[in-house]
């Protein structure tokens, strides 16, 4: 499989071709093509999360897919989603409360938490938990973190009435 | 579709079948499997969707958990599923992984072959001598081993729809949310004057492939749990791995027969 594959996507809202290696994954093409070193990669085998992008709209294992895969799709990653202001409530409440320590998880962890976010407007701190179960975080314990994405759950809804 | 089947044939055994990466593109990371070739049928048409056909539920080979989870037609007419989806692995899993992967995969202790061969379902394969139906208590053939063969495509699996009559159950042990299971059941069943007939039990996480304990199920349709639990003694043998013994495994298996028994003769809401 050394073979090479042209892929056309947007990343972030930019319109990207670029020939790559058929077996190389998204995150590793993320990082090492576009430089895009905000998404990390921890377990390459789909368990700790580190690695989380959101593809078509949906957030998936960066580890997971291979970037031959994602030609003609729409690519997010937190570089992007914290351009937009998108998540600025979600990062602001991690970092008042202490959510992040090494910030090695957090990438990951904000666009999961997005994600629970824009379908369920205020989940439960179990659904949270259940919701951010594949996301590992060797810091904080994830108290601070369900706190967090808690109070953004309640001030979001506030907002909207 | 006739490209993928040509393609497999073409290459025999170096090629691999590409659809959700969940379990495939894990392997090839940890260097554990190196096909020359991936065929990516992500782009098929007409492998996805979930449709009520002539008293089953069908589901396309690539139709991602999170929709399965999401549908409205499995939770009315695949209540089993509906409770096994969300305990597969994580969101981010659900959204990429598929159900035709997950069957075609058969992993041992995973929840969806099991609920296949409790529902009594069948496999839809097209190959190169063209389509063929496998029933589930013929597709589990051994330890990740199934009915499709070299050069076949696993399309859709069938479901018989759930009629009012029908009762189902689902329980799994795991250490924690989204680990694959210790020990898991699925279970259907029609209730007839009080009574439960056709019991079908299928446990994961127990042996090579997912099991019936046939005896388990012959107690259970006479309305004896405790016997049905004494039954699991010979119905099964689960090996010892990395997560428990074969001892613990057995011990669990009768902790989740008595859950599943208990919702599945509940009466219902
Ligand atoms: C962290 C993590 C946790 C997980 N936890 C669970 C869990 O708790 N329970 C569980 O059940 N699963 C779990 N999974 C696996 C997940 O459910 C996978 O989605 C599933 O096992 C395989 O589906 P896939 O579509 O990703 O298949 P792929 O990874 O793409 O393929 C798997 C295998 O099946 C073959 N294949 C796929 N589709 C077809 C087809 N249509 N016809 C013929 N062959 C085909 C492939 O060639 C390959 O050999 C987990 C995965 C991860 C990474
Ligand atoms: S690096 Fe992808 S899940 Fe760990
Ligand atoms: S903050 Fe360090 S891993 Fe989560």
């Amino acid at each position: 499989m050394n073979e090479y594959c042209d892929v056309n996507l947007t990343v972030n809202g930019e319109r990207i071709s670029e020939r790559v290696e058929a077996r190389k994954t998204l995150v590793d093409f993320l990082r090492d093509d576009l430089g895009l070193t905000g998404s990390h990669v921890g377990c390459e085998h789909g368990v700790c999360g580190a690695c989380t992008v959101r593809v078509d709209g949906v957030v998936v294992r960066g580890c997971l897919m291979l970037a031959a895969q994602c030609d003609g799709a729409k690519v997010e990653t937190i570089e992007g989603v914290s351009d937009t202001g998108e998540i600025a409530d979600l990062q602001q409440a991690f970092e008042a409360r202490n959510a992040l320590q090494c910030g090695f998880c957090t990438p990951g962890m904000l666009l999961t938490a997005q994600e629970l976010l824009a379908r369920d407007s205020v989940p439960s701190r179990d659904a949270i938990r259940e919701h951010i179960s594949g996301n590992y975080c060797r810091c904080t314990g994830y108290h601070a973190i369900v706190d967090a994405v808690e109070a953004v759950a309640k001030a979001r809804a506030g907002e909207r009435e | 579709m006739d490209d993928a089947v040509r393609l497999l044939q073409e290459h025999g055994d170096g090629a691999k079948i590409l659809a959700g990466g969940q379990s495939l593109i894990a392997t090839l990371n940890m260097r554990l499997s190196a096909p020359q070739i991936l065929i990516d049928i992500n782009k098929i048409e007409g492998l996805g969707g979930i449709a009520l056909k002539d008293g089953f539920i069908v589901i396309g080979a690539l139709t991602r958990h999170a929709e399965a989870e999401r549908s409205n037609l499995v939770a009315k007419h695949a209540p089993l599923l509906a409770k096994a989806i969300p305990q597969i692995g994580h969101p981010a899993i659900r959204n990429r992984g598929t159900i035709g992967g997950s069957i075609a995969f058969a992993d041992p202790a995973a929840e969806l072959p099991a609920c296949l061969l409790a529902l009594g379902g069948e496999v839809e394969i097209a190959g190169a001598t063209g389509k063929r139906t496998v029933k589930a208590d013929d597709f589990f053939r051994g330890l990740y081993e199934t009915a499709i063969g070299p050069g076949d495509v696993l399309t859709a699996i069938r479901l018989p729809a759930a009629t009012p009559q029908m009762r189902c159950g689902f329980g799994e042990l795991a250490r924690r949310h989204g680990d694959y299971a210790l020990a898991g059941l699925a279970a259907s069943a029609r209730s007839e004057g009080g009574k439960l007939c056709d019991v079908r039990l299928a446990y994961f996480g127990v042996g090579l492939t997912p099991v019936r304990p046939r005896k388990a199920e012959a107690a259970l349709a006479n309305g004896d749990i405790d016997a049905a639990v004494a039954a699991l003694d010979g119905d099964l043998d689960p090996p010892d791995d990395i997560q428990a013994t074969g001892k613990v495994k057995k011990h669990l298996a009768g902790v989740l027969l008595r859950r599943v028994f208990k919702q599945m003769v509940e009466p219902r809401a």
